[in-house]
């Protein structure tokens, strides 16, 4: 007999409450308060749906041997030769003597996986945050594939097979979709991976025809997953559209991320995460199992979201960041800048400045971390706070290389984040702001976005620095631009004092002023 | 169950998604990621039913493969959520004399 599967309402419970606790993990993020306990259930979850799989799927008894039926035990009756399955025997079942042979395979996979997984994210480093997710959604994509091939060459094992011993109909599409999203994902989280760890340039690489190609292939996706639901066999060796439509999706995870540039990687991430959501979400339905279709719709709607917030904070549509491109003329645009006169300031003048004030708000940007000055502006934060001045920190959503990077990246620092604010909820607080201290930041500031139509960051919403008495922007040289390539007003206002140096240095001087 | 039933949680589960992450605060947007990730590793049950199964012992490769990445991810995932967590803290005002001066 094949497993077949749970009729036992306790299993179907078993992994309705793992899907709640999938629930209550993110529920849990709301705020960072209740965040570790969140994380805490999302574990059990996941503990209570591998232990249900197991219990219930591995084969623990086995016929061991047969006896008579109704011989009494003890007599001679109970010896006589009677093979197993054959009339008039009963088989006797105990624990498997092949369940070694089972369950070592699956016990060491885990133990291979889990520990490769738990030393690379003690070791990694917050800055590769953004590198180590893609590196993860490739694997729930490879993870899918694999599932939907082997329930293609096992259907019995998953209870997918209809009467006419073919694979049903309804599992055909699921299986095969959920195939295609995985495979997307995979190559596509690759792709991704590839770009932010710098194994593969930031450009874009524009393949001619590639919206022709693109829509192509995901066409010809579509029309092979329905004529192999439609064929008379869906068997492996008998049909090869199942094959076809896996290769294909590969291709086409590749084809799509490759033209979009780094600056919007952190979009590509949060859609990638999005679809190894419906991969899961797939598979749960050929499956039929609730804590697969409840995680995938989670994760489905969370990637989503992330994506949909990361294209507003950046004044871009999805469409046009799926489309690709952005980014390939920056270059060129930041030549052709004329010489402006500008206020240069140094390391003292900063820090008088800074001891006077009452308050400051610290705009952080991805040069600060590649910088490190993450830590020693914590210092500065707490030698200003010492002589009484009010620190809060202004942080852009797309401030970091993915959704939400730039808190980690100062938490990691032990900024405490009740002093760390979003775009819209300080932003109306540089009028009343003496000191705005920028790091490592540069389009988020730049009033060119709201006045400059011509400007690629138009639209995006932009911190309003202008508002505040002194600001001071700490910058490697006059020469670097931001991601947009374009120039910033800011620079050249009569309130701006430019501090010109590698971040850390700088920030390190400045305390060491306001030590004096 | 039916396909209806299925589809209904489905339908169900991400009208719950889209709200429960709306509630998310921005400030945790990179745990919430990678806590994702590490559920939607919930795909080790497909991968566990195939390794367990008897026959075709193809699929059972698939399967044990598929099991392992799922756990470099469920592994990894949460214990990296759990790091980045740990790093949130709430500002510690026990130091009255700093405000005094």
């Amino acid at each position: 007999m094949e497993p077949t599967v749970a009729v036992n309402p306790w299993v179907a419970l078993a992994y309705l409450a793992s899907g709640v606790l999938f629930i209550l993990a993110l529920r849990g993020l709301s705020s960072p308060a209740t965040s570790r306990t969140g994380n805490r259930l999302g574990m059990l979850g996941m503990l209570i749906a591998v232990v249900t799989t197991l219990v219930t799927h591995i084969p623990w008894m086995g016929p061991v041997g047969s006896i008579p039926t109704g011989c009494v035990p003890g007599t001679g009756e109970c010896l006589k030769p009677c093979a197993i399955g054959s009339a008039g025997c009963s088989t006797i079942y105990d624990l498997n003597n092949n369940l070694l042979s089972v369950g070592i395979p699956i016990l060491a996979a885990i133990a291979i996986g889990g520990t490769i997984g738990f030393v690379t994210a003690r070791k990694i480093q917050m800055t590769a945050m953004p590198q180590l997710v893609a590196a993860f959604h490739s694997l729930v994509g490879m993870a899918a594939v694999l599932v939907a091939i082997a329930a293609f060459l096992n259907p019995g094992a998953f209870a997918i097979l209809g009467a006419d011993g073919n694979i049903l109909t309804v599992s055909r599409i699921e299986m095969s979709l959920g195939a295609a999203i995985g495979a997307i994902t995979f190559s596509g989280s690759v792709i991704a991976f590839a770009k932010l760890n710098g194994n593969m340039s930031g450009a874009p690489i524009i393949l001619p025809a590639r919206h022709v190609i693109n829509l192509g292939t995901l066409a010809a996706i579509i029309v092979l997953v329905g004529m192999f639901a439609a064929s008379a066999h869906a068997g492996p060796g008998e049909n090869n559209l199942f094959w076809i439509v896996v290769a294909l999706a590969f291709a086409i995870g590749f084809l799509l991320i490759i033209p979009i540039g780094g600056a919007d990687m952190p979009v590509v991430v949060s859609m990638l995460n999005s679809y190894s959501g419906w991969a899961a979400a797939a598979m749960g339905f050929t499956l039929h199992n609730t804590a697969m279709i409840i995680t995938g719709a989670l994760v489905g709607s969370s990637g989503a979201i992330l994506s949909y917030i990361m294209c507003r904070a950046m004044n871009r549509s999805f469409i046009s960041v799926i489309a690709g491109g952005f980014g390939a003329t920056s270059a060129a645009v930041g030549e052709a800048r004329e010489q402006r006169p500008y206020k240069r300031g140094s390391a003292e003048d900063a820090a008088f400045l800074l001891k006077q004030a009452e308050n400051v708000i610290i705009i952080p940007g991805y040069g600060m971390a590649v910088a490190q000055a993450q830590f020693v502006l914590r210092d500065m934060a707490d030698n200003l706070k010492a002589h009484g001045v009010n620190v809060k920190y202004a942080i852009h959503p797309v401030a970091g290389r993915m959704p939400g990077h730039m808190n980690v990246l100062l938490a990691e620092a032990n900024v405490p984040y009740d002093e760390v604010y979003e775009l819209e909820d300080i932003n109306h607080e540089f009028a009343q702001c003496d000191v705005a201290f920028i790091i490592g930041a540069n389009d988020v500031v730049n009033p060119a976005a709201k006045t400059d139509k011509s400007s690629p960051i138009y639209g995006m919403p932009v911190f309003d620095v202008g508002k505040a008495k002194t600001i001071m922007f700490l910058k490697r040289s006059m020469s670097g631009v931001g991601y947009s390539g374009v120039d910033n007003e800011v620079f050249y206002l009569d309130q701006t004092m430019m501090l010109l140096a590698d971040a850390k240095k700088m920030v390190e001087e400045i305390n060491k002023s306001l030590a004096d | 169950m039916d396909f209806i039933s299925i589809l209904s949680i489905f339908v169900l589960a991400c009208f719950v998604g889209y709200y429960v992450v709306w509630s998310v605060t921005p400030a945790l947007h990179t745990p919430l990621m990678s806590v994702t990730n590490a559920i939607s590793s919930v795909i080790v049950v497909g991968a566990l039913i195939a390794s367990a199964a008897a026959g075709a012992s193809g699929a059972k490769w698939f399967g044990l493969v598929a099991v392992a990445l799922a756990s470099v991810n469920i592994f990894g995932g949460f214990a990296v959520t759990a790091r980045m967590l740990a790093m949130y803290k709430k500002k510690e005002r026990p130091a009255p004399k700093a405000e005094g001066q």
